[in-house]
């Protein structure tokens, strides 16, 4: 995605007259196109198609033994990194948990370069070092990639800590999944951003499963977001798989951090189509099959297809063309990790220390 | 040279580096307007100000977080722990984050950063406040592990650190911010990595680091008067370790004790020996011993405190074992 269209501010636009598709339990329905040019909302199309095939061909590689270790796909939240990704700028930070892989597409890390990682090559974002949980790349100011529930959640403070001690005017964006509500760190960070003004913005991913685990089994209290308020904090819940109400929420939080130098708690409602990782069943253990159906009904590529088509602007065949469009990318990140060579033997003692000083 | 304390040495060092990089900052609990919890930090905050001299909330796991997230986008942070035993709340920044990036990121992260702190007993602190940690930490690949035993290796070790690239685990020792030593006048680095010598004999050498080159010290002066000569080598560094200066001493001694605070089981002498056993297997004319805290935590009654405690004498009979005298 380009700086322009990262950048493009967003005005609730006058209601639409087609209607969204709205099937989920708890969804709000919203009918407009959130301010968006047809230009933009084509890329941010392109953009969850893009994640949506690149992560079925994870699955296919995982099967072949090609991708290994713990691999969590990203299929069915698409409309929050994409969404997120099209609101901020290129020198704002991003830190994730491990369930990166949308994530770092969105930010535009290459394809390739996240393909050769999975794949363990030379030539992945992280040198192969890192894997599927570790996505790494300095040149986007994509922090990881990080393996621990909760664990990264105080890094991000520490990236506003730092915004603020050079005065600057980024953000830094921090992703993690609901389950990660129970942990220390986030009460831990989310205290300090707010007593520090650090601009901080946390993104709760509300899959509703911490791995197996329903929130309604982990959580005292399913709604996530009144922790905001216990740390003086301001916090929006947010349809998760409308990628116009996530660009929304996010201009808020955005100018929130930039100007009041505050930080927000947001929530944001969505549901993985996979299972938790790729040692799951999709369905049948801990979540029924017919749930998994329902939620599939509001896949959010087809929310945004659907209100694309019904604003008349995308025909069937120009979906179908922008849809091979990202199988074609997909299958070029596979062919070109599939051909990188490994790490070379010498590199497992690199990189344990850095030998420079200050 | 002057002569300073241990505690005014780590001072001077902290206030240098501050004005010589202003990515620098402190950071901990009771820092700022406290002065410090061990008065480290006296004065700093009227010098740098509430933006570098940072008190943070009782969180260590949080401002922990906060340092290796400043650290990562190129501030060189100094966390500070009023003790290491709180630092077990933040260990997971410290040993998967911190230690773990630059490897993760395939280089592209650095991670210029300082964890310092007191470690080990002090007196009658009970099990909780009185833990010797440097071979937990030592173990871990992408960490640095320094533990000065004197006032001009204190300040001259923490100014490498903080200016090393990499995230060093600074163990100070609550004993020792009042022992005194010479500190050179003029600006000085120490390197990490190397072990120093500070005493030397032929006839047994007495491997340590932290506030026990303080009893060996003084192992040596006494058994000096009954004409055994014993070398000193003192660490200072426990990762990365100074091989050389071990084998160096022990192929001229071809005896060896290795003194700690830590416990026995895994402890950093448990390495020193393996070390030892590899490069000076000829070389030996006794088994190395240990001489550790005992296999207990920490008891409160003054009593039981010394029993469990390394020392003077149990170096001294250790020694003697080793040489056969007893």
């Amino acid at each position: 995605m380009s700086t322009e269209t990262r950048r493009s501010a967003t005005k609730p636009a006058a209601k639409e007259k087609g209607k969204a598709s709205n099937n989920g339990a708890d969804a709000q329905p919203h009918d407009d196109l959130g301010g968006t040019t047809p230009e933009l909302r084509r890329e941010l199309l392109r953009s969850m198609l893009a994640q949506r095939r690149f992560e079925e061909k994870c699955a296919e590689a995982y099967a072949l033994g090609k991708i290994g270790g713990f691999c969590h796909l990203y299929i069915g939240q698409e409309a929050i990194s994409t969404g997120v990704m099209s609101m901020i700028r290129p020198d704002d930070y991003i830190i994730t948990a491990y369930r990166d892989h949308g994530q770092a597409l969105a930010r535009g890390i290459s394809p390739r370069a996240i393909m050769a990682e999975l794949f363990g090559r030379q030539a992945g974002c992280s040198h192969g070092k890192g894997g599927s949980m570790h996505l790494f790349d300095a040149e986007t100011n994509f922090l990881g990639g990080h393996g621990i529930v909760g664990g990264h959640v105080p890094i991000a403070a520490g990236v506003g800590f730092a915004i603020k001690y050079r005065r600057g005017n980024q953000v830094c964006v921090c992703f993690f999944g609901e389950a990660a509500v129970n942990i220390g760190a986030f009460h831990e960070a989310l205290n300090l951003a707010s007593l520090w003004n650090l601009p901080v913005i946390f993104i709760i991913e509300n899959n509703r499963y911490g791995m197996g685990t329903a929130i309604s089994r982990s959580t005292a209290n399913e709604d996530v977001l009144v922790r905001a308020q216990g740390y003086r904090m301001d916090g929006e819940s947010v349809d998760g798989q409308d990628v116009f109400a996530v660009r929304q929420t996010m201009e808020r939080a955005i100018e929130r951090a930039r100007k009041e130098k505050r930080p927000t708690l947001i929530e944001m409602k969505t549901y993985r189509f996979m299972g938790h990782s790729m040692s799951d069943a999709v369905s049948g253990t801990y979540r029924s099959k017919e749930e998994l159906e329902e939620n599939m009904k509001r896949d959010p590529i087809l929310v945004l297809h659907n209100r694309m088509y019904e604003a008349g602007e995308l025909t069937e065949g120009e979906m179908h063309k922008m849809d091979d469009e990202a199988k074609a990318i997909a299958q070029d990140a596979w062919d070109f990790a599939d051909a990188s060579p490994e790490p070379p033997l010498e590199q497992l003692y690199t990189d344990v220390y850095s030998d420079t000083t200050s | 040279m002057a002569v300073l304390t241990y505690r005014d040495a780590l001072t001077q060092a902290l206030r240098e580096e501050l004005q010589r990089d202003d990515r620098v900052f402190l950071m901990g609990e009771e820092v700022a307007q406290y002065n410090g919890a061990y008065k480290v930090s006296k004065g700093l905050l009227d010098e740098f100000g509430p933006m570098r001299i940072v008190d943070t909330p009782i969180t260590e796991l949080g401002f922990a977080g906060v340092g290796v997230g400043a650290a990562m986008v190129g501030l060189r942070p100094i966390v500070e722990f009023m003790t290491w035993n709180f630092a077990l709340l933040a260990i997971d920044e410290v040993v998967n984050v911190a230690a773990k990036t630059l490897y993760m990121s395939g280089g592209q992260f650095k991670m210029p950063m300082v964890f310092r702190g007191p470690n080990g007993a002090a007196l009658q602190l009970a099990a909780q406040h009185s833990q010797a940690w440097e071979s937990w930490l030592a173990h871990i690949p992408g960490l640095k592990v320094l533990t000065p035993g004197t006032p001009a290796d204190a300040k001259g070790l923490l100014k490498s650190a903080i200016r090393d690239d990499n995230p060093v685990v600074f163990l100070e020792g609550e004993m020792l911010y009042n022992t005194k030593g010479e500190v050179p006048d003029e600006e000085y680095l120490i390197p990490i990595g190397a072990a120093e010598l500070k005493r030397e004999g032929d006839h047994c050498s007495v491997i340590t680091h932290g506030k026990m080159v303080l009893v060996a010290m003084r192992v040596a002066d006494d058994l000096a008067k009954e004409g055994i000569n014993i070398d000193v080598v003192d660490l200072r560094t426990v990762r990365p370790i100074d091989v050389e200066a071990i084998s160096r001493s022990v192929q001229k001694t071809n005896r060896a004790v290795v003194l700690e605070e830590g416990w026995e089981i895994c402890g950093m002498g448990s390495q020193v020996v393996d070390f030892i056993q590899r490069e000076c297997f000829d070389d030996l004319d006794a088994p190395v011993l240990r001489v550790h805290q005992e296999d207990v935590p920490m008891p409160y009654a003054k009593n039981l405190e010394r029993a469990a405690k390394p020392d003077a004498g149990k170096t001294v009979a250790a020694i003697k074992k080793v040489m056969y005298l007893d």
